[in-house]
């Protein structure tokens, strides 16, 4: 009993001590986020502020954080109706990956208001996954890998085979083709190679898996065995180290598109199987049997992802 | 083991009984992805016509001496050596053309319908017959591009390798990306039919 009274005397205590120093000094900026559209960030003011001087686009200087030097050119600021948050619209689309720097003049007599503007990376690696696996699922609305797609999607096990024995390799190609890519192509000036090397690199990571998965578990070489050979007829195979080549990614962010690109083909591979499964027992005219009637059933499947773009979670 | 094909009989074989697009469901993804125009099939049918039959001649020149554990990533390399070859040169001599069909020139280097033949037809057959089953395939794909973008141009566009013909756009829908996996469906659907009609004309003529 006393012991209870203590400890909620303690607690109240600490959330006050938490709380102080927001009550203390509060902040003229309240918040700040990039925002909807790709050339916008938004700040939040605790309290109304003089709209002339917000609004006054000499007032501002953007910059990322890594080129002070380069000033983002403001193309109008729009402020609410309550004078409490300003839209800051640039007259490019910003870099949101890069963590932005806002200094605002004026407006407190003699003091440079300044803060940063950033996303959370662990958020964007999140986006990057969610993009390539439902927003720019590559069956579906990159219209690539569709050859072994409708191969392999007769069957619920068949489909859930390819799909792990796919994302296994993908995964590891795209990660030494990054490897690859950084350390000897581009230092080198070789890009030339990109395809003969990312091919090879697959065709390298298949056989390995292959000799690896033989030796250690043969069981699980019976069941999967078959999908390796069929991994290397993949577009998106191939697809993917051109894309991390292209758009100079990290290793964090090459790790999540090849898991993105990966799972997505699984998921479109399962999604797809079920609906033939009850196909086979659906009485559908003699000229769509099989692979006809899969197509139209794909296309509506691309219909029903078109409904995930422009979905952003972070 | 030849043949026992004339090189004609090859060309056609590739065109017709085994079209890659219509027939083996071969090399899908660029009939869905980027046959909205006639042109654009022809462009990259011209490219997979090249890459088809430079790699089988190379294969059936040097299958005495590839052992056939490695012939797969083999092929795989011979396969993307002719794909870097016309990919500089579209890159260079046609840039508007190759940036409108983006990555798939690329992507050649992964279509099935290259290694199958490889594997099925030139690693065994004599170069003649493998530089003219090459050709009938190329072919048989440029041919199978060009009429899934005749079909979506025409009903999408109203137009036909750019000109106006129809003077109205009857379906848009057509041009749409994800219309190709329609369009697909629909003309192997069409082929089907007219199979079964021809096979049932035979039957009732024999």
């Amino acid at each position: 009993m006393k012991t209870n009274v203590i400890i909620r005397r303690i607690l109240v205590a600490l959330i006050l001590f938490c709380s102080l120093p927001t009550l203390a000094q509060a902040e003229l900026i309240s918040g700040k986020s990039f925002g909807g559209e790709d050339n916008e960030i938004v700040v939040n003011f605790a309290q109304a502020v003089d709209r002339a001087v917000v609004a006054n686009p000499d007032n501002y200087i953007v910059y990322e954080e890594p080129d002070p030097d380069i000033r983002l050119s403001l193309q109008q600021i729009v402020v609410s109706e309550d004078g409490r948050s300003a839209t800051l619209v640039f007259s490019e689309a910003l870099n949101t990956t890069q963590t932005h720097v806002v200094s605002i003049k004026n407006i407190t007599p003699s003091v440079l208001e300044s803060f940063k503007v950033s996303k959370s990376y662990l958020g964007y690696l999140l986006s990057i996954l969610i993009g390539a696996m439902l927003i720019n699922n590559f069956v579906f609305t990159k219209y690539l890998g569709l050859c072994v797609f409708f191969g392999t999607s007769k069957r619920k096990d068949t489909a859930k085979g390819m799909g792990i024995v796919f994302t296994l390799v993908i995964v590891v190609s795209a990660i030494m083709s990054w490897f690859f890519y950084q350390f000897f192509l581009k230092p080198f000036d070789l890009n030339f190679l990109q395809i003969v090397v990312f091919i090879g690199l697959v065709s390298l990571t298949v056989q390995a898996v292959d000799t690896v998965l033989r030796k250690v578990n043969p069981i699980l070489f019976n069941a999967f065995g078959v999908y390796l050979v069929l991994v290397i007829a993949n577009c998106i195979i191939i697809a993917v180290p051109l894309i991390l080549a292209d758009n100079e990614y990290n290793f964090y962010e090459s790790f999540m598109l090849s898991l993105g690109a990966g799972s997505g083909f699984l998921l479109a591979l399962y999604l797809m199987s079920s609906v033939r499964e009850r196909l086979e027992l659906a009485n559908i005219p003699p000229t769509y049997k099989g692979i006809p009637i899969a197509f139209v059933v794909a296309g509506q499947f691309a219909l029903a992802f078109l409904g995930f773009s422009g979905l952003s979670l972070f | 083991m030849a043949t026992d094909k004339s090189n004609f009989q090859l060309v056609v074989n590739g065109i017709l009984n085994e079209n890659p697009i219509f027939r083996l469901v071969l090399s899908m993804c660029p009939a869905v992805g980027i046959s909205t125009t006639v042109m654009n099939g022809f462009l990259l049918g011209i490219a997979v016509l090249f890459v088809q039959v430079f790699s089988s001649v190379t294969i059936a020149i040097f299958k005495d001496v590839i052992h056939p554990r490695i012939r797969i990533p083999t092929y795989t390399l011979t396969i993307a050596t002719w794909v870097t070859i016309i990919d500089m040169v579209l890159a260079a001599y046609m840039p508007e053309a190759y940036a409108r069909m983006g990555i798939f020139v690329k992507l050649i280097v992964a279509f099935a319908i290259i290694t199958m033949r490889l594997e099925m037809f030139a690693c065994k057959e004599s170069v003649t017959a493998s530089f003219w089953d090459g050709i009938g395939m190329g072919l048989g794909f440029m041919a199978g591009m060009m009429a899934l973008g005749f079909v979506r141009e025409l009903l999408g566009l109203g137009t036909v390798l750019g000109y106006d013909v129809l003077g109205f756009k009857p379906l848009l829908f057509f041009v749409l990306p994800f219309a190709g996996f329609f369009c697909v469906g629909m003309m192997m659907a069409f082929f089907n039919y007219i199979e079964i009609v021809y096979k049932r004309a035979k039957a009732t003529q024999g």
